[in-house]
């Protein structure tokens, strides 16, 4: 594993097994996170984000989730090969998660003070109390509630200060990676424009990477380094924000996610939404999955899925660039 | 464009199968290896009630005595289960009881049900005033022990089976008030609702075409469940004599008739128990599989 | 100007709560001519849902009138409302709890024909109701299916088809699609917009998304705890936002683009509180970062401030007159 990346996934794949049908969430996904930096991770309920990120911390719902093949390397470690002990000591402190309901992550009947001082008391790292109460109120300063509120039950704080506390508590262990799943989703625009703001704050700050999961292609723009683009279980495109908002060549999906967002600033009436709906992930197509929405579907697409074609950093997994590799980096 | 009409083509074969309502919840419920036992051991006791004329006389093998074959040990000759100290069949007497106790069982139930759903149904779609009263009435019913209440019912009103139904119904009530209104004030708050007051439906049909098939759900657990409930209470009564009367047959007094000679000859109680048992188990394990079957958050 | 087909005059909403009266909508007056869309905008608890509920009568005002055409409907008795609510419909943010679970598709869009008794029928209400699934482009094969077994974008064009069975001329689109994928949400927005230009359907789109209000309105107002505190045209409105909360809200919303990476520095602190019991004068002084002894003491009026353009606000007023 390369030293400056965090996080190295290698050709994961997800299934959920119910009684009735099999479903395949994520089919073959490739994602490294350098440190320090943020990852948007984007795409449409279904596309496999939320699981790739609880394939991660291994919490995929018990006995249905199965992670079939794949490797994932955290901080140098490889977190399928931990045992269920191991994997409680990381998840919080090498890595934790922001989860989009603020209302439910928090536990009602415990002041916030006490859920920051929990997380940093099982993963002590030689603090004494003294320490664990002054990091407690500097976590809350941090995110910007005064420390006199850590007596404080959830239900006093609005949603927006709840998704600070969760904030707080995510980074309290000074993880080396934060998956933050949708964190903003749930909030009013304002509301979500101060936490975006906070988040791009404490990242430089505290020098954490994160994988951040959203279907706005607006956050991204406006808080991520790289840029992941998944449908169906797959990442079709990836690389830096830059190749993805400003670079010419796209996969056809991110050409029609981006002519979905109603563009404030054009006068264009109608909008040019991609026909059609995602694939059944119990049933998904030999080919491309996205092939049957795609409007430059050729054969070849229907029959065989696409090689990764890559330009440097920016990388497109379609048939209509196969061959047209150029400065790849080497691997 | 051809290519268009293509894509949304192979889109629309990818869609879900279609499977009906009725069917998805009898395939959840089919999966319950217990709850099956409980439905396949109910029919089998119902089919054995149902038929018990065709091939068993309620004069001859359930009422008349046959002092000569007293006590008769089970599994022997023509007597399956034995008899009882009046040489009375056993099987024939707790066949003919369970007539009694599921009728009775279900009676009372679909009573309580229209009754005590129809009182919860208004409480919960009107509220305010209406459900307070309505509610505080219940809640008045409810604090009265429910063996207690039928005593006294029965009591007063004579031991017949027919006062035995009316005072259990009663007792039944609240439960169902109960569990219809909160059913109904969950659902209310759903946009459908809305939808159906939006192009002005009248209140009756908002609470019979949108409110109670959606409710339907606990209503029907909850009804299994109190029909096991029911047998029970029932046979207490018999047992303590404000029930059915001998020479009827009925568990309850079979437990109570046996109880003298259950030193001696022990299967004389053991067999109506374990009938009481084998009827109120088997709705127990139907009903907690059908919960498990109609709830929704299950579902995937 | 031609009499609007939906007024509302001083409307008012007051919930009752136990720490005093809840002013969800306080004295909002707007009109939506006939034909257009009114897009009104604002972030949760502001008051619009419960406004598009208070015209429909779906929650009875507390004070204020509601003029459809010119007459007060909230005069209207029992039997003048139900013919008056086939004039207008709505369309719900939700599209799990807007379908009755328990009936099919043909059925959920049947019922309102079934209950206004439009058509004589049942054979004539299921034709239309095929019409109206292919309007919404809703496959015949849906027909018998349950709500649960399609997707978010085939269940809101139900609602949709729900909405127009008994051809309205009014609908509320109380946050469409906010609940939807980005992909299937232009789906539905270009949809409405075809119905709008095909039947001449007048709507008040509802939503706390500038993006989406920009393309289908034509005019905009925006609220701000129960208050409407600038209404304009919609170019306008994008173009010259005059009222802090407005602008607020404008560079609030995360563009697209790397250009505007430096965006999120102006962003506006508080939080939106609740208007039990307000205090008079402007609402949002809080968390304006323009405030001043003006805006605290008395209230504020929409003062017009350019054509067809209105803000409340002490001072965008002073600078202008």
């Amino acid at each position: 594993m390369d030293e400056r990346n965090v996080l190295e996934i290698r050709d994961l794949h997800v299934i959920y097994e119910t009684d009735q049908d099999t479903v395949y969430a994520v089919n073959g996904v490739n994602l490294t996170v350098k440190k320090g930096k943020t990852l948007g991770l984007v795409g449409e309920t279904g596309a496999g984000k939320t699981t790739t990120a609880l394939s991660i911390m291994r919490l995929l719902p018990k006995k249905i989730g199965h992670i079939k093949s794949g490797e994932i390397q955290l901080d140098g470690r490889n977190v399928m090969e931990l045992t269920e002990g191991d994997m409680r000591l990381i998840r919080g402190d090498t890595v934790s998660m922001i989860f989009q309901d603020p209302m439910t992550s928090l536990n009602p009947v415990i002041t916030v003070g006490k859920q920051i001082r929990e997380s940093l008391e099982l993963h002590k790292h030689g603090r004494s109390e003294k320490e664990i109460d002054a990091r407690v109120d500097e976590m809350l300063e941090m995110v910007g509630i005064p420390a006199s509120r850590k007596n404080d039950y959830p239900h006093q704080f609005s949603g927006g200060m709840k998704q600070r506390v969760v904030i707080a508590l995510a980074l309290a262990c000074e993880p080396k990676l934060i998956l933050a799943d949708e964190p903003t989703t749930a909030l009013d625009v304002t509301i979500q424009a101060q936490v975006l703001q906070m988040m791009n704050e404490l990242k430089v700050k505290l020098n954490t990477a994160m994988i951040l999961i959203t279907h706005d292609l607006g956050v991204v723009a406006q808080t991520c380094d790289d840029v992941a683009i998944m449908y169906a279980g797959e990442i079709i495109e990836s690389g830096t924000a830059e190749d993805i908002y400003e670079a010419e060549r796209h996969h056809p999906y991110t050409i029609g996610l981006f002519g979905s967002i109603p563009d404030m600033d054009s006068k264009a009436k109608r909008l040019n939404p991609i026909p059609g709906l995602m694939p059944d992930p119990t049933n998904l197509p030999a080919g491309c999955p996205f092939a049957p929405r795609c409007p430059r579907c050729m054969d070849i697409c229907r029959e065989k899925k696409p090689e990764t074609t890559r330009f440097g950093t920016h990388e497109i997994k379609c048939h209509l660039f196969a061959g047209e590799e150029k400065g790849s980096a080497p691997e | 464009m051809k290519k268009d009409v293509q894509a949304e083509r192979a889109v629309n074969e990818l869609e879900v199968k279609k499977r009906g309502q009725l069917s998805y919840i009898w395939f959840r419920f089919r999966k319950n290896k217990l709850a099956m036992l409980g439905l396949i051991l109910l029919a089998v006791m119902a089919l054995i009630c149902i038929t018990a004329p065709l091939y068993l006389s309620y004069e001859d093998d359930v009422v008349t005595q046959h002092v000569m074959e007293k006590f008769t040990k089970p599994f022997s000759a023509g007597h399956i289960l034995g008899t009882d100290h009046y040489g009375r069949d056993m099987f024939a007497r707790i066949v003919y009881g369970g007539r009694i106790s599921l009728t009775m069982g279900f009676a009372i139930v679909a009573l309580s049900l229209l009754i005590g759903g129809t009182i919860g149904a208004i409480a919960g779609y009107y509220g305010g005033v209406v459900d307070n009263i309505l509610m505080r009435i219940m809640d008045v019913l409810l604090a009265l022990p429910q063996i207690l209440m039928a005593m006294a019912i029965v009591a007063v009103l004579g031991t017949d089976i027919k006062n035995l139904l009316i005072a259990m119904t009663i007792a039944n009530i609240p439960k169902f008030a109960r569990i219809v209104r909160s059913a109904i004030l969950q659902i209310q708050g759903q946009e459908y609702i809305e939808a159906a007051k939006a192009c002005g439906t009248k209140d009756p049909r908002i609470i019979l075409r949108h409110i109670l098939p959606n409710a339907i759900g606990p209503i029907v657990v909850q009804a299994t469940l109190q029909i096991a409930q029911s047998i029970i209470s029932l046979a207490a009564l018999s047992f303590i004599g404000l029930g059915v009367q001998s020479p009827q047959p009925e568990w309850g007094t079979m437990l109570s008739e046996g109880k003298q000679d259950m030193m001696l000859y022990p299967f004389v109680v053991i067999e109506p128990g374990l009938a009481i048992m084998l009827a109120v188990l088997s709705f127990n394990l139907m009903g907690d599989g059908l919960r498990d079957a109609l709830d929704p958050k299950l579902k995937n | 100007m031609s009499t609007p087909l939906i007024e509302t005059r001083h409307l008012k909403k007051y919930f009752s709560t136990p720490a005093g009266p809840l002013h969800a909508v306080d004295d909002v007056s707007i009109s939506i001519q006939r034909g257009q869309t009114l897009g009104v905008v604002g972030e949760s608890g502001c008051g619009k849902s419960t406004m598009g509920r208070t015209i429909l009568r779906l929650i009875e005002a507390t004070d204020g009138e509601v003029l459809y055409n010119g007459e007060n409907i909230l005069k209207y008795n029992r039997r003048q409302m139900q013919e008056m609510r086939k004039k207008m419909q709505i369309i719900f943010q939700d599209p799990y709890s807007s379908l009755n679970p328990r009936m099919s598709v043909a059925d959920i869009i049947a019922e309102p024909m079934k209950v206004c008794k439009t058509l004589p029928d049942n054979k004539q209400i299921y034709a239309r109701v095929n019409e109206l699934m292919e309007i919404v482009g809703l496959a015949k094969r849906f027909v018998n299916a349950y709500p649960h077994e399609l997707d978010g974008g085939r269940r809101q064009r139900i609602g949709i088809a729900r909405a127009l069975a008994l051809n309205p001329e009014f609908i509320v689109c109380d946050e469409p699609v906010s609940a939807l994928d980005v992909s299937i949400q232009a789906q539905i927005l270009n949809l409405l917009m075809d119905l709008q230009d095909n039947m001449g359907l007048t709507y008040m789109f509802v939503t706390h998304d500038l993006s989406v209000v920009k393309h289908i309105s034509n005019e905009i107002a925006v609220m701000y705890l129960g208050q409407c505190v600038e209404k304009a045209p919609a170019d306008e409105l994008f173009r010259d936002p005059l009222h802090p909360y407005t602008q607020a809200l404008l560079s609030a919303v995360p563009k697209p683009s790397l250009r505007d990476r430096s965006a999120l520095q102006n962003v506006i602190k508080g939080e939106v509180s609740n208007p039990v019991n307000p205090k008079p004068g402007c609402r949002f002084a809080p968390r304006c970062a323009h405030a001043c002894e003006k805006c605290t003491c008395q209230d504020l009026e929409l003062k017009e401030c350019g054509p067809n353009h209105f803000v409340a606000c002490a001072l965008v007023n002073q600078d202008k007159i």
